[in-house]
């Protein structure tokens, strides 16, 4: 009698396990549809016209989706120059933040000076401060040197202020880099400079990977400082743009969409890609800050 | 060796690129915000030193105080809403298939540009044609609300995209932590006869800790900073129903050309975020540092 009670009790365990586990797959699923539902139904009014949009189902394709949407805003709207501009801003912004966070990276792990913990904690303090504390002094500064309204000044703070976190994932990687290396390539003659570019740079192209994706991602995505310095169509970048354009067409949602879906398509499609590493890079950043 | 790794002109050509850029984007604005913030400045004509006037008019201020309160919400909210990331993380590393996937999808929203969040679910609150609404009227509701014009409601209905935004983000920060713990513990506990309850209460959760404190410091300074989506969704309205501290001094400063102002708000700011970065620090000192 004892076993069968018992029998009972463990398959009713069983059973509570098996709805517990539902229940978490339940509540998993759900978050994942909230977070990817809203890009899906952009995807959607994207190829519709405003007749479609007010009329069709939330989630369904309109025959034939209206891709000219996305020739219209690329053409007329001008998307195309603001693109440009994002994606050679992005890039060169990119270059030196990631270069020079790796000099200051070298010296604050392999090389011996007295302030280094000072300095060291000047970045990780760096880390936490609200831009918008330094954004009045920052407009003057540039107003001084005749940088407003010129790419130069997004450029220079872009690389200002992700410096910090550039450094921070670097740290790790630098810190788990044998020594042993730097000591033989030093005994073979090499100066520092030549053991740097040659031994150091390269073993660290991982990180290197990682950390020019995230700041990829974070200068392509920047608004405030473009939203403040920078006042001509010329030098817009992507962000600044749309939030202009939308602003002269808040009435075709089609038009909306599809400038929309331009902008965050390049995220889109380098997440598809090179997720593992943005992941990682988005870790180390977090936990070390 | 030592002796070229402590070469002075080496060092400085390695750091010092780095840290001018540092001192004159980050550390020297600073200091100057807090030199101007006691000046009288249109951020064009001459500057006029009027010592406390500018703090003292802070002061009675009702909307700044109302913009305070505001941005503290948004880090009460975010807190809250740890919990919950925590819960869903401590059960996606448990044994579920796709953990991997799922994780990355939620991370998608914190990719996108700020902007291009705020416009989309500027379409989703959209009071006729958004999806929020369609789908209310399909459930049978005639009326639903015009969210972010709304005043009473306008400030949770943008706490809601922000959450959407950032959710990934710290799921992914424990998911991550929680993986690092190793197996040996694990197994340790449900061999003396752990149940998961008991696992994650009395070895993950404290096994953990030091991360779970460093987004709590993330969620709140994230939370009083923040801009983005504020600015753009709303702009601080309808009738400063969605102002916050950061959107408050941009309008001052870049809006009303009220630089000394805006400068008085702004070093506010900064003082309001180190304040409270200590003040957790030294509430959750106890817990710190547990090694493993």
């Amino acid at each position: 009698m004892s076993g069968k009670t018992e029998a009972s009790l463990s398959s009713f365990r069983a059973l509570g396990k098996r709805i517990g586990m539902a229940i978490f797959y339940a509540i998993l699923i759900i978050l994942a549809i909230f977070q990817i539902l809203p890009l899906v139904w952009l995807l959607f009014f994207s190829l519709k016209n405003n007749q479609e949009v007010f009329n069709t189902p939330l989630l369904a394709l309109p025959s034939p989706p209206r891709w000219e949407n996305y020739v219209k805003v690329w053409v007329e709207g001008d998307i195309g120059r603001y693109f440009f501009n994002s994606v050679w801003i992005t890039a060169v912004s990119v270059i030196f933040t990631v270069l020079l966070a790796s000099f200051a990276t070298f010296a604050l792990t392999r090389m011996n000076w007295r302030l280094k913990h000072v300095v060291l904690g000047m970045f990780i303090v760096g880390l936490m401060i609200p831009v918008h504390s330094t954004l009045i002094p920052l407009f003057g500064f540039f107003t001084k040197l005749q940088l407003i309204d010129h790419p130069m000044s997004i450029i220079l703070t872009n690389i200002g202020f992700n410096l910090p976190i550039t450094i921070m994932i670097l740290l790790g990687f630098y810190h788990s880099l044998p020594r042993e290396l730097e000591e033989s390539a030093i005994i073979d003659g090499c100066s520092v400079h030549r053991m740097f570019f040659q031994v150091i740079l390269p073993m660290t192209s991982p990180v290197i990977v990682t950390t020019t994706i995230i700041n990829m991602i974070y200068n392509w995505n920047e608004f405030v400082f473009v939203n403040t310095f920078i006042s001509s169509e010329q030098y817009k970048t992507l962000t600044v743009g749309i939030q202009n354009f939308i602003g002269q067409y808040t009435t075709d949602w089609g038009a909306i969409g599809a400038t929309l879906m331009i902008s965050v398509l390049p995220i889109l499609i380098a997440f598809f890609f090179l997720s593992d590493k943005i992941v990682e890079g988005i870790t180390a950043g977090a936990i070390k800050g | 060796m030592n002796k070229m790794m402590s070469d002075k002109k080496v060092i400085a050509l390695y750091i010092l690129p780095s840290l001018l850029l540092l001192l004159t984007l980050v550390y020297i604005p600073i200091v100057m915000t807090g030199y101007y913030s006691f000046m009288k400045w249109d951020g064009i004509g001459r500057m006029e030193f009027i010592a406390l006037d500018n703090y003292k008019e802070l002061l009675k201020d009702k909307m700044f105080w109302k913009s305070v309160y505001h941005s503290f919400l948004l880090a009460v909210f975010s807190v809250i809403s740890l919990a919950g990331y925590l819960a869903v993380s401590l059960v996606l590393s448990g044994k579920i298939k796709g953990a991997h996937l799922l994780r990355k999808i939620y991370l998608i929203p914190m990719l996108l540009s700020s902007v291009a969040i705020a416009q989309l679910w500027l379409r989703i609150y959209h009071p006729s044609n958004g999806m929020l609404n369609h789908f209310l009227l399909f459930l049978g509701i005639d009326d639903p609300p015009n969210w972010l014009a709304d005043p009473s409601i306008a400030l949770y209905s943008i706490f809601v995209p922000i959450i959407w935004q950032y959710a990934g983000f710290y799921i992914l920060i424990y998911y991550a932590a929680l993986k690092s713990i190793p197996a040996s513990i694990m197994e340790a506990a449900i061999i003396d006869g752990a149940n998961p309850w008991q696992l994650a209460y009395k070895i993950k959760l404290p096994l953990i800790a030091g991360v779970v404190k460093v987004t709590i410091v993330l969620a709140v300074v994230g939370s009083l900073k923040y801009f983005d989506l504020i600015y753009v969704m709303t702009g601080g309205g309808p009738n400063g129903a969605s102002e916050v501290i950061a959107s408050y001094m941009y309008q001052k400063a870049f809006r009303s050309f009220n630089f000394g102002y805006g400068s008085t708000v702004a070093f506010s700011l900064l003082l309001i975020c180190v304040l409270v970065t200590w003040l957790i620090r030294k509430l959750t000192r106890s817990n710190e540092e547990i090694q493993y």
